[in-house]
């Protein structure tokens, strides 16, 4: 029933031609002119996110700068069933915040104040528009942190990170954003104040707050966050461990965790992947080996140094080539800075890369990369792999050339065999970088058309027009019938249409 | 990043260079964290990463309008976003293509191409701008309206000091007069000799050489700026065969010019060469200064405290080197702790006068941040930083190497 209703809905929404100019006149009648974009030279620069191998160019871009003007906008699309997207720094990697044609961008980045840092509660009410970093630095004199920190963090806004519930190398200790976050304030889609959670640490009733994080712009247009700052801890330290074979640092992994040990990050980079961002961070990685693991612990002087030992003493057990230890914090931000930086570092090593995100369980991570350096040989595409090793989060880096006619398409196809080989042995299509359009196939294969049923009734329940973020995140079961269909033709899905639903 | 450069612009050596530097990019975003403008404005067209997007239009064919170029002339190509970007992308490079295509098929209004006429046609010449300097002294009161951000750029007539004659020195090292520097600060490059007398420098500035080009750089005359670049090198060339050393720069501003003479002249064949090796001599006073034996200078400071401001020019251009707060710290001063170091002053050459409420604002703040140790003295190592924060800071705002010279300087 709810899919049917909300298949008409979304069908209606994404077919739509709503009247551009007509809609310019209403929205500038009530917002100030500078504030609303629509020619076309001011919309390309929004055509695309941190996935720019998909790209729209966007009826209209809103760019409010008070949350009374995010209602406005909201409160004329919903008045005209016009689509909304969301869009914070516009780093994602999946397109979540891929415009459409027939639809209002909305960007939140001008919505850059750091309002209240409690310290009594650790505490920090921002705005959606602040850089991730941004908290960390504000309070780093107060001794204080905020802990999610994914790969981008230096740019990615919390905004965003709480649609996508982002995660990070610390996410294995810390948690996910949902972990770290204690209040929401959205606009619903029809332009009203809403607040999500509380400053308790639990509420009565459903954690809406859970289902808001990783929503995916689906549900409401967060416009305010309360997030949990933690203590820094007293010592952190890394050790670089590097092997000679990809299976033998899998295997130590899965080892660093049955030891007992909770390390703060765990991750892995294999050739190809050192050799880009040491390019770019010299951080003297060792550009001979196969793969390299990072891993950091925390706590206190004498935590830290018993589980260097014992990570050290692991690693040699797997037969670690080489293990360092970073013997300050300028050496480690050093060593971190090459992974950080991994992902863009591909950019020098080939013109575009098309990131993956599947999540396996541990004792399947030797398997799978070796399953993946098989498809990388199918489909004559190199690959590199930097990850979340740890959790099992996988980023493989399919490289390509967008300018060369078919390489996109065959690397989209390699990407979904990716996928579908994570899910073989026990995995998801996604650790932290959300559905988005990448993945939103592969959501066809992860769940079963019951399961799917129940996410639209909650889409409903938040926005029975269909009117946010519309065609992303959750497929149709019509969209996934049409995938299961093509899907058999082998390797003939063209570039999916995103209007197909 | 996928690119379809129109075929009349794809084979030249500009539409070539455009090409390798955008399929370099990668839309990431990281260079958006870096961005003062984005930072301030949160408008994506203000970001590194949009004004990459507005020049790949233009290249691809679009025509663009007066909003394009206000966006690129919003930028204060201080390079801040090339230090994040992990895929190597020469953004600052992509800038000046993209600005002179924009220049060539956008008018601009009649009060922008005078004012800008003005700055390239007086200010890059030393004479021209000293004469002009003197007048404006007199006649402060008449600078108005679009003239009035001169008047505060307008620093107190200082006493001129004596070069020495440094007949005993070994050695030879060159120094770039420039054009604003003579006239606003004549003592930087005085100083600086009097400091290289006593380590057995001679530091000489042929009276041939003048502007580094960057003025006519930012105002999109890439050619202009070229054959300032020639002037210089043919003003060198004998030194240089003589065996001057290096080729000291007082104004980072002026050194991120001179480093790229071997890129901007790299297509000419009469020039490539000799631009090239002057270049590789171009270095930062600092840098050269920090290989010196500095002993000699003893304890200047007496833990005075110093707010140092770093320009974005010898932050970002990856040829020149920074020694600054090692120096100071060497000679007895006491540097305090300054927030946001990477963000611009927003002086970034002719930006204060071309956009004053962006460049005021991003003084306001950097003034606070220097500000917030309680300094007795805000110090810099280029001219356009310089007179840019002293028309509004509380405490003096000088050139570092005065404090090397404290005495002579009081």
């Amino acid at each position: 029933m709810a899919d049917t209703a909300i298949a008409d809905a979304a069908e209606q929404v994404l077919a739509s031609r709503p009247d551009k100019a007509q809609l310019i006149d209403k929205l500038v009648a009530k917002l100030p002119e500078h504030v609303v974009l629509h020619a076309e030279e001011d919309l390309r620069p929004f055509e695309c996110d941190g996935l720019s191998a998909y790209r729209k160019l966007p009826m209209i871009v809103v760019l409010p700068e008070t949350i009374e003007q995010v209602q406005i906008a909201m409160q004329v699309c919903y008045a005209n069933d016009v689509a909304v997207v969301a869009r914070g720094a516009g780093t994602g990697l999946s397109g979540g915040a891929l415009p459409m044609e027939n639809g209002v961008l909305l960007s939140l980045a001008k919505f850059k104040q750091i309002l209240d840092i409690d310290t009594a509660n650790r505490r920090a009410t921002v705005q959606p528009g602040v850089r991730n970093l941004a908290i960390s630095e504000a309070v780093s004199d107060l001794g204080l942190y905020y802990a999610p920190d994914p790969s981008s963090q230096i740019a990615c806004s919390i905004g965003g990170n709480v649609a996508e519930n982002s995660g990070g190398v610390h996410c294995l200790k810390y948690g996910l954003t949902t972990h770290n976050i204690i209040e929401l304030e959205i606009v619903t889609v029809e332009g009203e104040r809403m607040t999500i959670g509380s400053e308790a640490l639990d509420t009565p009733g459903y954690d809406l707050l859970a289902l808001m994080t990783g929503s995916e712009g689906l549900l409401g247009v967060i416009v305010q966050v309360v997030v949990k700052l933690l203590p820094k801890p007293e010592r952190a330290q890394v050790v670089l461990a590097a092997f000679d074979d990809v299976r033998k640092a899998g295997d130590a992994v899965a080892a660093i965790i049955q030891a007992g040990i909770v390390p703060a990050g765990l991750e892995m980079l294999d050739n190809p992947a050192i050799v880009a961002t040491e390019e770019f961070v010299h951080a003297d990685y060792p550009t001979d080996a196969a793969a390299i693991l990072l891993c950091e612990v925390d706590g206190t002087h004498a935590e830290v140094d018993e589980h260097i030992a014992d990570v050290r003493e692991v690693v040699e057990r797997e037969g670690a080539t080489e293990v360092r230890v970073s013997r300050d914090d300028a050496e480690r931000a050093i060593f971190w800075a090459g992974r950080k930086a991994a992902f863009p570092a591909m950019g020098r090593i080939s013109p575009d890369y098309y990131c993956m995100d599947g999540t396996i369980p541990r004792k399947a991570l030797a398997d799978v990369l070796i399953g993946i350096g098989e498809l990388s040989k199918k489909y004559g595409q190199r690959v590199a792999n930097v990850f979340h090793a740890g959790d099992g989060n996988l980023h493989p880096l399919i490289l390509y050339d967008a300018n060369i006619e078919g390489e996109l398409e065959r690397t989209e196809e390699f990407g979904g065999a990716i996928c579908e080989l994570c899910l073989e042995h026990g995995g998801t299509i996604t650790g932290e970088h959300g559905v988005g359009v990448e993945k939103i196939d592969q959501m066809c294969v992860q769940f079963p058309p019951d399961e799917l049923t129940q996410f639209h009734a909650v889409k409903q329940a938040f926005d029975s027009k269909g009117l946010l973020n519309p065609g992303k995140a959750v497929p149709t079961l019509h969209r996934c019938a049409e995938f299961g269909a093509m899907h058999v033709h082998n390797g003939e899905l063209p570039f999916p249409e995103l209007e197909r639903l | 990043m996928q690119t379809s450069i129109i075929p009349q612009l794809r084979d030249t050596p500009d539409g070539q260079e455009a090409d390798r530097i955008l399929r370099a990019c990668t839309h990431c975003g990281f260079c958006t964290a870096t961005c003062p403008t984005y930072q301030l404005l949160g408008d994506e067209r203000d970001s590194p990463r949009g004004r990459i997007y507005l020049i790949k239009q233009v290249l691809e064919g679009e025509k663009p309008t007066q909003k394009t170029q206000t966006h690129l002339d919003r930028c204060l190509t201080c390079r801040a976003c090339e230090t994040t970007c992990p895929s190597g992308v020469e953004y600052a490079k992509l800038a000046d293509i993209g600005r002179e295509l924009v220049e060539q098929q956008v008018e601009r209004p009649r009060h922008e191409r005078v004012l800008r006429w003005l700055l390239r046609h007086i200010v890059a010449y030393r004479n021209r701008f000293a004469f002009f300097f003197a007048l404006g002294h007199l006649f402060k009161p008449l600078l108005v309206g679009p003239l009035a951000p001169l008047k505060q750029k307008m620093p107190p007539r200082r006493k001129a000091l004596a070069w020495p004659k440094a007949e005993n020195a070994q050695r030879t090292m060159l120094v770039l007069d420039g054009c604003v520097q003579p006239v606003a600060a004549p003592n930087t490059n005085a100083h600086a000799a009097r400091i290289f007398s006593q380590l057995g420098v001679r530091l000489v500035a042929p009276k041939a050489s003048g502007c580094c080009g960057a003025l006519s750089q930012h105002l999109s005359h890439r050619e202009e700026a070229n054959d300032f670049a020639r002037r210089n090198i043919d003003a060198w060339w004998p030194y240089i065969e003589d065996g001057a050393e290096a080729i000291v720069l007082t104004a980072s501003g002026c050194g991120a010019s001179v480093v790229e003479y071997g890129h901007m002249l790299r297509n000419d064949p009469e020039y490539a060469e000799k631009a090239a090796r002057v270049s590789a001599l171009a270095r930062d006073l600092s840098d050269v200064l920090a290989e010196e034996d500095l002993s000699q200078l003893g304890d200047l400071g007496h833990g005075r405290q110093v707010a140092y401001h770093p320009p974005c020019t010898l932050q970002n251009a990856p040829q020149l080197h920074d020694n600054v707060a090692e120096i100071l710290t060497q000679a007895g001063y006491q540097l305090t702790h300054v927030r946001d170091p990477h963000l611009c002053c927003g002086s970034a050459g002719t930006y204060s006068i071309l956009q004053p409420t962006m460049a005021n604002e991003l003084r306001s703040n950097k003034l606070a941040s220097l500000q917030a140790g309680e300094p007795d003295v805000i110090v810099t190592a280029n001219i356009g930083c310089q007179l840019h924060l002293e028309s509004a800071a509380g405490v003096p705002v000088r050139h570092w190497i005065e404090l090397l010279e404290p005495a002579a300087a009081a």
